[in-house]
């Protein structure tokens, strides 16, 4: 049998691995597909290809797809989330000349509390503050206005926001463009590599389970191409479990590293992989376990209430109506179509499409349509909880 | 709305931005300014407030511009990256060429279409020159592998080049393959067991 090809557009970062592994580990062939995989400088391209047809399917970043839905950002087509690709795996990081401030004034860079971090970047930054996040829609914009509005410097208000894509990031702040970052990895540990920056905070210090990238296709070709998506849906999964195993861990490293792919040295990208980050040029390692997710905890489901809160945090920030932005932030996550891609197939997968966001502080099972879930911490660092509107 | 639009061009390449610019005065009377330093990019175009912005796809800093597409104070006009509802495709067809527009909110398209046509074959034209600089380099590497091959083959079977090289196309038509993959395959197993 021949496999069909699907072209899928990424761009380089860790978060893009199932992507890559699906197809070189054979899982897309066990699904009768090949991924014609399309690498993108931007993500404004990405979302453009997806949009305009020259992809099947993307990579994207999880507010993309909501944004879309609430009208923002420009481009056409309905977009559609049909999987969570990855959960956390962002960093934080800082200049030189802050990490030096920051550790005068006593800061001991523990890389695991936000709080503490927050308050002493406040602090150690001034008047001005400078942060690069990759894209206005992302979950690293959405991180850093939530961690630094908690701590009372109302972001974006008193604090300067610029988009400066993944791989430029360690370059904006060897320019002195930015003074600290929200990046998705291995570019936050190509600027320690560098020498321009050190890492304050991992993305999950924030929000201990926050969906960072989904599958997006146009909403119109997940109706087409129905039986097309289940067998991503599936060769996805299973390259999720597959990564999801430290054994697989160094062989995914080289995979990536590929020129055809990220182009980097594997052991840069292994330390996401790992969870084993190098947080300053001087050689100091943190370790960070969930540092990213592509499984456990049932991290491929897309959670309504994950889009839910997302779509309520850009609604309250640029002032758009919000039962109307919550209704339709859901709809942008199609937990229907993941769930008819797996249903047949014995996943885990859970009885209800939304949760109270935040309340989970030690693992825990629930209830489940076949088998066992397991849903692992997600806790906000001001201890909130997001309830969202009934099902 | 003045009359005249006004239009950005973010290019950081000199020769193409004159050779865009070029395009767009031949097809009507724009003012137009461009952008090459990519530094505050979102910046510098708040501060001209242009009608339309053209810029490479490929251009990474293309990102920048999505922050215009929500107006950040009441008296801006937001940009966002124009689409294209009729049916003739003009959006589809600037991406496939490898330009994309952001104009401002409400502007009419028939005003665009001359604009965005200029730039479409401008854009196929570097595409088209893209391809070429990379089939040229490519024919370039694959030279040298095959003259490496040939070398290999001569001295280690002490025969003359043209045999060489019969005897590296006999094998690439036996397996099924290209000279330049057999030729290749050649010079990275020598690397492995010298």
């Amino acid at each position: 049998m021949k496999a069909s090809g699907l072209k899928v557009g990424y761009l380089p970062l860790v978060d893009c691995a199932p992507l890559v592994i699906a197809q070189e580990m054979g899982f897309a062939a066990e699904e009768g597909i090949a991924l014609d995989l399309r690498r993108a400088p931007s993500w404004s391209s990405v979302r453009d290809m997806l949009s305009f047809g020259q992809v099947d399917a993307a990579q994207m970043l999880s507010p993309v797809p909501i944004a879309t839905a609430l009208g923002l950002g420009g481009a056409g087509a309905p977009l559609s989330a049909v999987s969570v690709l990855s959960v956390n795996g962002d960093v934080i990081g800082v200049s030189r000349e802050l990490e030096r401030r920051l550790r005068d004034n006593g800061h001991d860079f523990a890389f695991n509390d936000a709080r503490a971090a927050g308050l002493a970047l406040i602090a150690a930054a001034g008047e001005t503050l400078r942060i690069g996040v990759p894209f206005p829609f992302s979950m690293h914009a959405e991180l850093v206005y939530y961690w630094l509005t908690a701590l009372g410097r109302p972001a974006p208000q008193s604090v300067e926001i610029r988009t400066v894509p993944p791989p430029l990031m360690a370059n904006a702040m060897e320019h002195g463009e930015i003074d600290a970052f929200c990046v998705g990895e291995p570019w936050g540990s190509q600027a320690v590599e560098n020498g321009v920056g050190a890492l304050l905070i991992p993305g999950r210090a924030i929000w201990a389970f926050a969906p960072e990238k989904v599958v997006a296709v146009r909403s119109d070709w997940a109706e087409r191409e129905s039986a097309m998506l289940g067998r991503l849906i599936r060769a996805l999964r299973r390259a999720a479990r597959w990564i999801a195993d430290p054994d697989s861990h160094s062989l995914a490293a080289e995979l990536l590293a590929r020129p055809e792919y990220l182009d980097l040295s594997p052991d840069l990208l292994g330390r996401a992989l790992d969870g084993r980050m190098v947080i300053s040029p001087s050689g100091e390692e943190r370790h960070v376990p969930g540092f990213i997710e592509f499984y456990r905890g049932g991290a491929t489901f897309p959670w309504r209430s994950q889009a839910e809160w997302i779509g309520m945090q850009l609604a309250a920030r640029l002032g758009l109506d919000r039962e109307a932005s919550a209704r339709a932030a859901r709809s942008a996550f199609r937990s229907d179509l993941h769930r008819a891609a797996l249903r047949q197939y014995g996943a885990d997968l859970p009885s209800a499409s939304s949760k109270a966001e935040g309340a989970v502080r030690q693992p825990m099972e629930v209830g489940a349509e076949a088998g066992r879930l397991i849903l692992e911490p997600d806790m906000f660092f001001d201890g909130r909880i997001f309830e969202p509107m009934p099902e | 709305m003045p009359d005249t639009l006004s239009i950005i061009v973010v290019e950081a390449d000199r020769d193409r931005a004159l050779s865009i610019v070029d395009s767009l005065r031949s097809a009507g009377a724009y003012d137009i300014h461009v952008i090459a330093e990519p530094t505050g990019l979102a910046r510098q175009i708040q501060a001209r407030a242009p009608d339309v912005v053209l810029i490479d796809i490929e251009n990474p800093s293309r990102d920048t511009l999505e922050e215009l597409a929500v107006a950040s104070g009441p008296m801006d006009r937001p940009v966002a990256m124009f689409v294209d509802r009729s049916d003739e495709g003009l959006s589809s067809a600037a991406i496939e060429a490898g330009v994309s527009a952001y104009v401002v909110d409400g502007m009419k398209p028939n005003r665009l279409k001359p604009v965005l046509d200029a730039a479409i074959t401008r854009f196929h034209m570097f595409q088209r020159m893209r391809t070429e600089l990379a089939e040229t380099k490519r024919a370039l590497e694959e030279r040298k592998v095959i003259d490496r091959a040939k070398g290999m083959l001569m001295r280690a079977r002490g025969i003359g080049e043209d045999e060489a090289y019969a005897l590296l196309r006999k094998t690439a038509m036996d397996q099924g393959r290209r000279v330049a993959d057999v030729a290749q395959a050649l010079v990275t197993a020598a690397g492995l067991l010298s």
